[in-house]
């Protein structure tokens, strides 16, 4: 598939000299979604921003569709659609005004049957003449999703879409996104709650520190970092490990009735069979057994901290 | 040209102007029907006539310009201020615009409302004065450059401001002392010799003595002076203006 979106080396230093983005090289393929992961200050909305021409960039290049977002900005914008982080909304507008204005600001031809179609969508029909303040805060967030759909944007960015709501809106946000997807819409959206991403994206990019760590297929990224562990329940508590287990590095917890291994699901032995087996030459009879595949966080957590390949 | 933009920045912006219409049009006439009533009654009665005009009618076009002037100032910083204030601004930073376009819509409508704001004043005035224009296509070339260029300035201070106070105090301090000592209530020859000369440093007696031209015939500077200043002070304005995107000073982080 050819890249919708490509960012080569681009890098965002401020006056003062901070890096805000240190060399990012990125492509996305038309019709995905990709998760731009990273905690506070990692460089997310620094990428965004800049792409999107709210920020320039020091150096580096960025294309949408195969335009230049600095030489060829009209015709890369026209492309891309962008819900910021911040609710940023005219408070005395009424929503239909604010998302036609958006419309024209994106040099589209007025077509109230397409507007009528996103607000619905966004189930913000019965709204369209309501003043912006009277809204609920998940309201204005969807009116801004709104604007930024008014006007067929192929690339759509959504900058932490779902900070700050409540469970309820995220899941109505997901569903959004994966309407806009099956409608051919490629989707960037960045987030610091993992099972965001774990939920709804196909690949997922890793940012710390202004540099991209990873971009992976979610599948790939879990299967590929998975860890697995392995919990033996004890039928009567221990105090401490035996010695004759030490090799196996165990863990023990729930005040010393189970066991924790880890392993690695990549490795030709995992090491269990010999572990059960000195189990019981150790004298120690097991009750249950479980094993638990490491999530999104554990890895994002593992990278963050910057001991993973 | 991105016209449809251009077009939407301006009919949102006027819809703001709509949405106060009310306050729009009734605070000019109730202001310049005080003016009308301690200048041109009360004072103007004692004046008799400037310039061979009663002295009722020769504050008119001064009285035009002052609210023209402020009204455009007021109208463009805040229009372009606001988006900035609320956050609003990342959509025309994003938008596939150039600064030509951007300015044409909030220029464009802030200078509208100047006009309307203008032209109520002017047929205000026509209820307390017999007011004769003897050139009206310069009175009105006037106006609407006036208009124009100062709504480009306030665009300016606009985006200068990083708060309400500073979105204020240009307009209060520089222009309204200009506008008043700029010769909307008297002639520059009515000042003593050393005011007439300082006087001259002052932009907005261009400004005015060419508007009262257009209406009655005569003036304190040319005419040809008039139109070369607020023709350079529109250029001044939009070569700023011009900068202000190259750079993105104060918009683009």
């Amino acid at each position: 598939m050819a890249a919708i979106l490509s960012v080569r080396d681009l890098v965002k230093r401020y006056d003062g000299g901070f890096e805000a983005l240190s060399g990012v090289t990125l492509d996305i393929e038309k019709g995905e979604i990709l998760a731009l992961l990273g905690p506070n200050g990692a460089g997310k909305t620094t990428l965004i921003s800049t792409i999107c021409g709210i920020t320039e960039g020091t150096s580096g290049s960025v294309t949408v569709g195969g335009h230049d977002i600095v030489n060829g900005y009209r015709d890369s914008r026209r492309m891309i659609g962008l819900v910021p982080q911040e609710i940023n909304l005219e408070p005395f507008e009424r929503v239909i005004n604010t998302v036609r204005f958006s419309r024209g600001l994106f040099g589209k031809p007025k077509n109230d049957a397409y507007l009528e179609k996103v607000l619905r969508e966004l189930s913000l029909w019965d709204k369209k003449d309501s003043r912006i303040m009277e809204l609920s805060g998940g309201m204005k967030r969807r009116v801004l999703i709104a604007k930024a759909l008014s006007h067929e944007p192929e690339v759509l960015f959504l900058d932490e879409p779902t900070a700050g709501v409540d469970v309820e809106l995220r899941k109505d946000m997901w569903k959004i996104v994966a309407g806009l997807k099956a409608s051919g819409t490629t989707i960037i959206l960045t987030t610091h709650y993992i099972e965001e991403a774990e939920a709804i994206a196909d690949r997922i990019g890793v940012i710390a520190k202004g540099e991209l760590l990873l971009v992976e297929e979610k599948q790939a990224l879990l299967t590929r970092m998975g860890q697995k562990q392995l919990q033996i329940d004890l039928t009567t508590a221990i105090e401490a490990v035996p010695d004759a287990l030490a090799a196996y590095k165990l863990e023990l917890v729930d005040t010393g009735r189970a066991l924790l291994y880890s392993y690695d699901t990549r490795g030709e032995r995992t090491g269990i069979t010999s572990l059960l087996a000195d189990l019981a030459s150790a004298g120690l009879t097991m009750r249950d057994l479980q094993t638990k595949q490491s999530s999104l966080e554990d890895i994002f957590v593992g990278l963050v901290a910057g001991d993973a390949a | 040209m991105n016209w449809q933009a251009v077009r939407s920045i301006y009919v949102f912006e006027m819809a703001r102007f709509f949405r106060t219409l009310m306050q729009s049009f009734i605070s000019p006439v109730i202001s310049t029907s005080l003016y009308f009533v301690v200048f041109g009654a009360a004072i103007g009665s004692r004046i008799d006539q400037v310039d061979g005009v009663s002295y009722g009618a020769f504050i008119v076009p001064g009285l035009i310009m002052l609210s023209v002037m402020t009204q455009a100032i007021s109208n463009a910083s805040f229009g372009i201020y606001f988006p900035k204030f609320i956050g609003t601004i990342y959509e025309l930073l994003s938008a596939p615009v150039n600064f030509l376009e951007i300015v044409i819509g909030y220029v464009g409508a802030a200078a509208t409302k100047a006009l309307f704001i203008g032209v109520v004043i002017l047929a205000t005035s026509a209820l307390f004065v017999d007011l004769q224009i003897q050139y009206p296509f310069a009175m009105i070339a006037f106006m609407l450059l006036t208009c124009v260029s100062f709504a480009l300035f306030g665009f300016i201070i606009g985006i200068w401001a990083q708060n309400f106070e500073q979105l204020q105090l240009i307009p209060l301090l520089i222009v309204t002392p200009l506008v008043f000592l700029g010769g909307s209530f008297y002639s520059i020859s009515m000042l003593p010799p050393i005011w007439q000369t300082i006087t001259l440093f002052n932009p907005v007696v261009y400004l005015i003595s060419g508007f009262r031209w257009a209406f009655f015939g005569m003036a304190d500077v040319p005419i040809g002076l008039s139109l070369l200043a607020i023709a350079g002070f529109t250029a001044l304005c939009l070569i700023a203006v011009w900068r202000i995107f190259k750079t993105g000073w104060r918009i683009r982080k």
